[in-house]
């Protein structure tokens, strides 16, 4: 499966990563490789075998509703690019 | 052009659990911004997700409340984008396996025909933060309170086909929710938030139109109002020859419209996929079952019951049970008073207008039902007339005292010895010879107008504290000698 | 002098032949000595470990010590550690001081272990040679030209130098198992939902665990002990009841079947390498264990299933780091998407993005069935075979990986080499069972691992095996020339 320069742009996008044009061409080449590689599962049938995505099967346990955490906002913004307020600051977000 | 106009609601429910869905982290409005909030919430590196049971129980509720298919097995999946309020970059939701498959409920309009709408399905999901635009010079503020507030997300089948259905609907969700005591159903607080699918195709076609999304929509004025403007927006387009941009949109109250929402125009690939730090949630016929079998009584069972037990109309029922507040009111008022019309009346009339004009809710009356209850057996056995009850009952909410109090301490009692009052009617008629004179040389139609006048003087003279029941007959009485 | 088993150093602690704070301040020595060759820390917290241990002896004198209480002992830089920087091998996190405790580390330090610092690891675990760190290569002790393996390498290097007692690693597709191969160390990656991962920097959630690595079996039974166990903040955490791991290391092992996949020891195995393992193998013969062939059919399949699924998980849980709350963030943002798409391309590395772009790749429309779907059926497949195998025998064993370590740089430019070479290891992480690896020899100087499987839970039965093996050979103590006299 080889990926065009657009198909790089778009997956990056939905990444939310900045390629460069050069980052771009060496995504395609690698990026393709890896895909390459993965086309090995379709060389086995799977039909009827069910998706498997906790190994151990297990099912969710369930948590009783009780307020167990406390106000630690200070704490909570100490790693915090921009902050003000009690408020995480980013550039503007229009609606 | 005959449109038929399709819609289908979205309800985001917000569950009154006390801790949040995925943390125990405490829920609640207006809240100082980010504190409460854990590890989970902000999405911080290492943070793992644990389910609420009662979230669960919750969601089990409103689907037994609907006749709901339940999800035996239900799975959370991950909802991926991007955007600040989002902390993990995506949102725990439930994709293909939702807690809640097919159901329906029944909506009465105004006109008293029932309608049946499908409910598709209903699934839990995680609420995002909030972004604060003002004060902070180009810059946005997040508050991840909210971030992790459990969702009930109702999605109805596009079976809606009036703005009037579509207000009808989101009432009676409203009442469900309510009833449960699942949702605060409060929707200038954004409890409770409605998504509007719109779309409009020619009478006749099985083929639906292109649909718009209209977001947030947060009371049920608002609703039909977006509904009526999207509509005529949609048809002015069609009609027209365009076509119908498939897209999201808000509806601005101040200019009643309908706008674009720029942010969201692209379309976005979500990627969902089954959240690995969640396991499926399996649940028993029996969990469901003890659930369905303790659901308290429902609006619908609640009309019903209200018209045959107390023989209450269709729409007085319907009004006295929208919500559980209301009717619990009705019931406990009922239960002093032993009139459950008079109750009706005086509740739907002058106690409703006394709610609506201080914009309160009937559970935050400051008349409380017991009181009220006082209040109307005062009526009921004479001791005052409507009138004067209205001045009783303002007093009343103005925190001057029982009802009793009042009555007392303004002298209100109504007079109802007759010997007094015909005593009174007859110096009236003395006063008002010329009156009198008109009155019996008049015509048969024309004396009941005049009847008032006589009426007014007599309780001018009382200070309004003649009873009319009484007062009535005497006068006829009198006025025939 | 101190590269002794945690056991003798307990003792000495005990009977006061030795105190914390010289066996504390002795492998800080060793650190500032060799450390800067290897590179294996990437912070070295010399005062709270000091202080620790001068808690530790009092604890000791007073009769209140711990399990654990007074053996130095090092973290895998993906553990949240309260107050210390946590890196994940990062630059996006290279000023993140976490608020919170992992519960592994909560644990081991609840267990009286004394932390000297926070190891160099691939960064985001993404990879299987520590070249990918933002904080520089890690170089095996056994020859500095080559690499550790990875991601636990820092750990691994650590350990094998003689730089900590033992350290915590995580093993997703290999990640502990190969570096102890590389460096000569035993690590045991544990059932899946064994050990909690709350607080550990996620790569793949359902692969992912937390592990042991240390000189001996013996060593991780003791870190087991005190790491293992349900923990109600990790919902994939297992209920299962955990046991003494130390308990039953001394059960002989007559009547022990071993079963060995003919796909592990086929035409690609290096002749070399499968001699050492082999005479290994023969080792439990006498120990009166059975041998028996079997087979792993889809085991080849597992190369692209894992690079399917892994990639797939990471691209989502790599999503917060965002620049908004936390980490990394790029100057002078112009607008909300730019601050999105600069800071993660300046945070994140060339293997980190390109394996958030193959996993969002495989999960986009259209793509999700062929990719992410069609990986997880081969992942049911693949548990099938090693559940069917388990019935026949009782443990499984193979090579960790198919070369000793390979020389720095060697493998950087193709794209998919370095998938290549886990071909022996993801399998067991898509199955969720426990493995260790043991080391079983040398290949021209180079250490060879061994790799030993067992069923769901099985952690105390691979631990006695393994302790056996090492009772009976010696490779688990050779020491690197660098090493020695540490």
């Amino acid at each position: 499966m080889s990926l065009d320069k657009q198909d790089v742009q778009k997956i990056a996008h939905l990444a939310r990563l900045a390629l460069t044009d050069e980052d771009t061409s060496q995504y395609q080449t690698s990026l393709s490789s890896v895909l390459a590689l993965v086309e090995e599962m379709q060389s086995v049938d799977t039909d009827g075998i069910e998706p498997l995505s906790n190994p151990l099967e297990m099912t969710q346990r369930l948590r009783e509703d009780v307020v167990t955490e406390v106000n630690r906002r200070e704490d909570f913004l100490a790693n915090a690019p921009s902050s003000s307020d009690g408020l995480f600051l980013v550039p503007q977000v229009i609606d | 052009m005959n449109w038929e106009i399709v819609i289908g609601l979205e309800v985001h429910a917000q569950l009154l659990t006390k801790s949040k869905l995925f943390s125990g982290a405490a829920v609640g409005f207006g809240a100082e911004p980010n504190t409460q909030t854990t590890l989970v919430d902000l999405g911080m590196p290492g943070a793992l997700p644990v389910f609420n049971k009662e979230a669960l129980r919750m969601a089990v509720m409103f689907g037994c409340a609907v006749n709901a298919d339940i999800g035996m097995t239900s799975v959370f999946a991950r909802k991926n984008y991007f955007y600040p309020d989002l902390p993990k970059g995506y949102q725990t939701s439930q994709m293909d396996d939702p807690i809640v498959g097919k159901g329906h409920l029944d909506v009465v309009l105004e006109d008293g025909t029932v309608s049946r709408i499908g409910i598709t399905r209903a699934h839990l999901e995680e609420d995002a933060g909030k972004s604060l635009h003002e004060d902070f010079q180009g810059m946005t503020g997040i508050d991840l309170n909210r971030s992790s507030t459990p969702l009930l997300e109702i999605v109805s089948e596009p079976d809606i086909r009036s703005a009037k259905e579509a207000v009808a609907y989101a009432k009676m969700i409203h009442s469900i929710l309510t009833y449960l005591g699942i949702c605060d159903g409060n929707m200038a607080e954004g409890s409770m938030r409605c998504d509007i699918n719109l779309s409009l195709r020619p009478k006749g076609q099985t083929e639906y139109g292109t649909r718009t999304e209209i977001k947030n929509v947060n009371s049920f004025r608002f609703i039909e109002k977006a509904i009526y403007t999207e509509i005529e927006r949609q048809a002015d387009i069609l009609e027209d020859g365009g076509r119908i941009v498939q897209e999201t949109r808000l509806y601005d109250p101040d200019k009643n419209e309908t706008r674009s929402m720029r942010s969201k125009e692209e379309a976005n690939d979500y990627r969902y996929f089954p959240c690995p730090d969640l396991l499926p949630i399996v649940i028993t016929q029996e969990y469901v079952n003890a659930i369905g079998n303790n659901l308290p009584e429902l609006p619908t069972q609640k009309a019903a019951r209200f018209i045959e037990q107390y023989q209450l109309s269709k729409y007085d029922a319907g009004v006295l049970s929208a919500s559980r507040n209301m009717a619990d009111y009705f019931e406990t008022v009922t239960l002093k008073t032993n009139d459950a019309k008079l109750s009706a009346n005086w509740i739907m009339g002058e106690l409703s207008k006394l709610l609506n004009q201080n914009q309160l809710e009937i559970e935050h009356s400051p008349v409380a039902a017991n009181a009220f209850g006082l209040l109307l057996i005062r009526i009921k056995d004479n001791t005052i007339n409507g009138k004067t009850a209205k001045d009783v009952l303002q007093a009343m909410w103005n925190d001057e005292g029982s009802a009793d109090d009042i009555i007392e301490s303004k002298g209100l009692v109504q007079v109802t010895d007759t010997v007094a009052i015909e005593e009174m009617i007859q110096t009236v008629l003395d006063n008002n010879k010329a009156q009198v004179d008109q009155f019996k040389a008049a015509e048969h139609d024309k004396q009941k107008k005049m009847i008032g006048f006589f009426m007014g003087q007599v309780m001018k003279a009382s200070q309004g504290k003649a009873n009319p029941g009484i007062v009535t007959p005497i006068l006829n009485k009198l006025l025939k000698d | 002098m101190f590269q002794q088993s945690i056991a003798t150093l307990i003792k000495k602690l005990h009977d006061n032949e030795i105190s914390s704070v010289e066996l504390t301040q002795h492998y800080l020595d060793n650190i500032a000595r060799l450390d800067p060759t290897l590179n294996s820390f990437i912070t070295i917290t010399a005062n709270t470990a000091l202080e620790a241990a001068r808690q530790a002896d009092k604890d000791i004198a007073a009769g209140k010590a711990k399990p654990l209480t007074g053996i130095p002992i090092a973290h895998k830089d993906l553990f949240c550690t309260h107050n210390v920087l946590t890196t994940s091998g990062s630059k996006m996190l290279h000023n993140f001081i976490p608020p919170y405790e992992s519960t592994v580390t909560a644990r081991l330090k609840e267990a009286g272990a004394i932390m000297l610092g926070k190891t160099n690891m691939d960064e985001f675990a993404m990879g299987s040679s520590n070249e990918s760190s933002y904080y520089g290569a890690v170089k095996n002790p056994w020859d500095l030209t080559r690499v550790p393996g990875g991601s636990s390498g820092g750990s691994a290097a650590a350990v094998a130098a003689g730089l900590t007692v033992a350290a915590t690693g995580t093993d997703t597709g290999g990640s502990i198992r190969q570096p102890a191969s590389f460096c000569g160390i035993t690590g045991l990656k544990p059932t899946y939902g064994r050990v909690s991962r709350f607080g550990m920097i996620a790569f793949a959630s359902s692969l992912d665990q937390a592990g042991p690595m240390a000189r001996s079996a013996e060593d991780c039974a003791y870190l087991m002990n005190a790491m293992a166990g349900f923990d109600t903040q990790d919902s994939t955490s297992s209920e299962t009841p955990t046991e003494d791991y130390l308990a039953n290391l001394n059960q002989p092992l007559t009547g022990l079947k071993i079963g060995l996949p003919k796909e592990y020891f086929d035409a690609g195995l290096n002749p070399e390498m499968k001699e050492t393992l082999l005479n290994a193998i023969k080792e439990f013969e006498t120990l009166g264990a059975t041998i028996k062939e079997i087979s792993l059919p889809n085991l080849k399949l597992s190369i692209p299933a894992y690079y399917v699924i892994a990639p797939s998980e990471a691209s989502s849980n790599l999503s917060r780091f965002d620049g908004v709350r936390f980490g990394h963030r790029c100057d002078n943002p112009k607008d909300l998407l730019d601050m999105y798409t600069r800071s993660r391309a300046e945070g994140f590395g060339k293997e980190v993005q390109k394996r958030i772009m193959v996993g969002t790749y495989a999960l986009s429309e259209g793509y999700y069935d062929a990719y992410y779907l069609k990986a997880q059926r081969i992942r049911r497949l693949i548990k099938q075979d090693f559940v069917t195998a388990l019935k026949e025998v009782d443990v499984i064993m193979g090579p960790v990986a198919p070369t000793t370590a390979f020389s720095l740089g060697s493998k950087t430019d193709d794209p998919v080499a370095m998938y290549l070479e886990d071909i022996y290891t993801l399998s067991v992480s898509l199955a969720g069972i426990p493995a260790m690896s043991v080391p079983a020899g040398f290949n021209q100087g180079m250490p060879v691992g061994l790799q030993i499987m067992g069923d769901y839970f099985s952690e105390a039965k691979l631990l006695n095996i393994a302790h056996q093996f090492q009772q009976k050979t010696d490779w688990h103590l050779h020491t690197p020339n660098m090493a020695k006299g540490a």
